[in-house]
């Protein structure tokens, strides 16, 4: 008899079965509009692999322009973690595995307990926190655990050996490589250190590797291709639903 | 947050042994380090220098100059013998308005430029709110040869105008930061992606007490040199020590400097006075530990202003320096172990004891210690004939453009 498949089992296997590389796009939630949440994660589930959701914070440290101002623009409109569960469970099954990104204090002001089982109802499959590090996050991963949902680790070129083997192996769903140091949202071609960072991750992974911060067009996707088993690609998504355009054409865009 | 009983007293020895934070940056269940991964090794050097440093005799001993020479340590311990008189209090006041750059954040930033050097940085960026911290950053990183960045709100640029003044005289870049609250939080989140992006190159030189570890620890062991120093400054001009003593928290690195020699001293009541601004409501105030609770911003566990949906809350205060929605980690563990009380002033309160201390003592003091004043009266009026000790933490002159806004200059 087969044991149940977990939602960090599915997200795995939609990144390791999807053509290389699988493609994540990301978006804030309630960006631009609340009214295109359900929409916009329908056109996304149905281009990409797994669609990873943005919860808004007040105090984005981690991240670039765009998506600070998506964040901004997600809060004006009133979106919280809770109104974001809500509408998930109503969506019901988007047809491809989710990724939570949040930072830690919206998590931890929702109740973590509560979080955890609700995530395991709404088809989320990872967990990405910004700020908790490997050594804050024990708790977390164990209660997440509990109800299917992986915590994803990122790593980073300037993670050591070491550390990296400890967060290959205790990450939950995939792995999330940082391409660039810096914040997200610039721009980068694929050097020959980066496909060397790429492999280097790789070697320590049992789980599939994603590469992140930078990804904007399909030539950077083909180079890709055989480096990184999925892609994230999260403030070029973000500028396509800003301009108005439809995010899910741009997600097909890059595999051509 | 409560903290178990039996744990209060094995917690509190350990602060004073000095035995925390621990190894993983822990004050009790506050602190920690919730930074993003791309800053854990340069997180993990800086701890590695900063102990190396204090290890090091001749370093220390080349800042201690520093600190004697081009800061003017010791700052004198003054009494206030015409407060005293309205008060019916002895009050004495230790003056880091005295200290070079006209406040206690020189400690700090002097510091923090010579492990900036030992690191190899290129260059040094801060973030500011009341300016002192950036002027005192661009004033110690031009002492020490290294290019410096200041992150500062566009709205405490208004207000703390003669601040950045001072900081393009020294030299410094002023990097003005239009977004968030426009003040001091969304210039601390500026100055952490300026870091995120380029962590080898760059030393972040935080100026308070807050922030993932080592910054808490390493901040608070470069200001107790104000608490050492008042110590024996007490005992030899007052003679034992005071009943209580009093300092105004922002983040907190003036109180918990001051504060840090006296924890193990039982008699000693200590109080943290915090921006009460307009009003105890949300969004009215900076009280973290008077109004908040537990949450992590900036990179620790501590004490945070926010609403239910956990997003930080706006802030408000006259005073540009105390204007933040967090507090380092080690108040939020004293005031779980009820070592510390935390108090609040309100802004008028604030500008009332400013008022007084300029006309009784010709001593104009920032807007931020005038917090610390108000509560030492009121305590006073309720304990009268005590020994008060209040940390002045900084010179008015930076606040001219404020107290001409509401009307407090003829």
């Amino acid at each position: 008899m087969n044991t149940p498949v977990t939602g960090a089992e599915r997200l795995r296997n939609a990144i390791t079965d999807a053509p290389s590389p699988a493609l994540l796009p990301f978006f804030t939630a309630g960006h631009p509009s609340r009214d295109d949440f359900h929409s916009t994660l329908s056109k996304l589930a149905d281009a990409g692999d797994a669609v990873e959701i943005g919860v808004p914070f007040s105090d984005p440290m981690a991240d670039g322009v765009t998506i600070q101002r998506a964040s901004e623009t997600a809060l004006a409109n009133g979106v919280s973690l809770d109104w974001i569960l809500r509408e998930l469970k109503a969506h019901g099954d988007p047809g491809a595995p989710l990724v939570l990104m949040s930072y830690y204090n919206p998590l931890l002001a929702y109740g973590l307990e509560n979080l955890a089982g609700r995530c395991g109802e709404c088809h989320v499959g990872g967990l990405i926190v910004p700020d908790l590090p490997w050594e804050e996050c024990e708790r977390v991963r164990e209660l997440f655990e509990d109800h299917g949902v992986g915590l994803v680790q990122m790593v980073t070129p300037a993670t050591p050996a070491e550390r990296m083997r400890t967060l290959c192996r205790g990450s939950g769903g995939f792995v999330y490589a940082v391409t660039v140091t810096g914040v997200t949202g610039g721009e980068r071609r694929v050097s020959k250190e980066m496909t060397a960072y790429m492999q280097r991750v790789g070697e320590c992974s049992a789980l599939p590797v994603c590469a992140g911060f930078g990804v904007r067009s399909a030539a950077q996707v083909r180079t890709l291709a055989g480096v990184a088993d999925g892609v994230i690609v999260g403030s070029a998504v973000v500028d396509c639903l800003e301009r108005g355009e439809d995010a899910g054409d741009f997600v097909r865009s890059l595999r051509a | 947050m409560k903290i178990a009983a039996s744990e209060g007293p094995a917690l509190l020895a350990a602060l004073v042994g000095g035995d925390l934070p621990d190894a993983d940056g822990r004050f009790g269940p506050f602190g920690g380090r919730f930074a993003p991964e791309t800053l854990m090794p340069a997180l993990s050097r800086l701890e590695g220098a900063a102990r190396e440093f204090f290890a090091d005799g001749g370093a220390c001993e080349a800042l201690d100059r520093e600190r004697r020479q081009w800061i003017g340590r010791p700052t004198p311990l003054t009494r206030a013998h015409h407060l005293e008189e309205a008060w019916g209090a002895q009050v004495w006041l230790k003056r880091e308005d005295l200290a070079h750059t006209g406040a206690h954040k020189i400690n700090n930033a002097l510091g923090q430029a010579h492990l900036a050097l030992k690191l190899g940085a290129r260059r040094v960026v801060a973030e500011t709110g009341a300016g002192q911290h950036g002027v005192a950053a661009a004033a110690a990183c031009a002492r020490v040869g290294l290019p410096c960045s200041v992150y500062m709100g566009v709205l405490d640029m208004e207000r703390q105008a003669p601040n950045v003044q001072r900081m393009h005289q020294l030299g410094a870049e002023v990097v003005a930061v239009d977004k968030g609250d426009r003040t001091l939080r969304a210039a601390t989140d500026e100055a952490f992606r300026t870091w995120v992006a380029d962590p080898e190159g760059v030393y972040y030189l935080l100026g308070s007490a807050v922030g993932p570890h080592p910054y808490p620890w390493l901040v608070r062991e470069l200001q107790r040199v104000i608490g050492d120093e008042a110590r024996s400054q007490f005992a030899e001009q007052a003679g034992g020590l005071p009943d209580a003593i009093f300092a105004c928290v922002g983040g907190g690195s003036n109180a918990i400097g001051l504060f840090h020699a006296f924890l193990g001293d039982e008699e000693v009541r200590i109080y943290g006075v915090e921006a009460g601004g307009k009003s105890l409501d949300p969004g009215e105030n900076a009280a973290s530990l008077s109004a908040g609770r537990p949450g992590v911003l900036h990179g620790s566990y501590s004490m945070l202003l926010y609403d239910d949906d956990g997003q930080v809350l706006e802030t408000s205060s006259i005073s540009a320096g105390l204007d933040y929605p967090g507090v380092g980690p080690e108040h939020a563990l004293l005031q779980a172990l009820g070592r510390v009380s935390y108090v609040t002033a309100d802004d008028s309160e604030a500008l009332e004891s400013l008022a007084e201390c300029c006309k009784l003592e010709g001593i104009l003091p920032a807007l931020e210690p005038a917090h610390a004043f108000f509560a030492a009266r009121r305590w006073s009026a309720e304990n009268p004939g005590k020994r008060i000790l209040i940390g002045l933490s900084g010179r008015g002159d930076k606040d001219m453009p404020t107290l001409t806004a509401v009307g407090r200059v003829s």
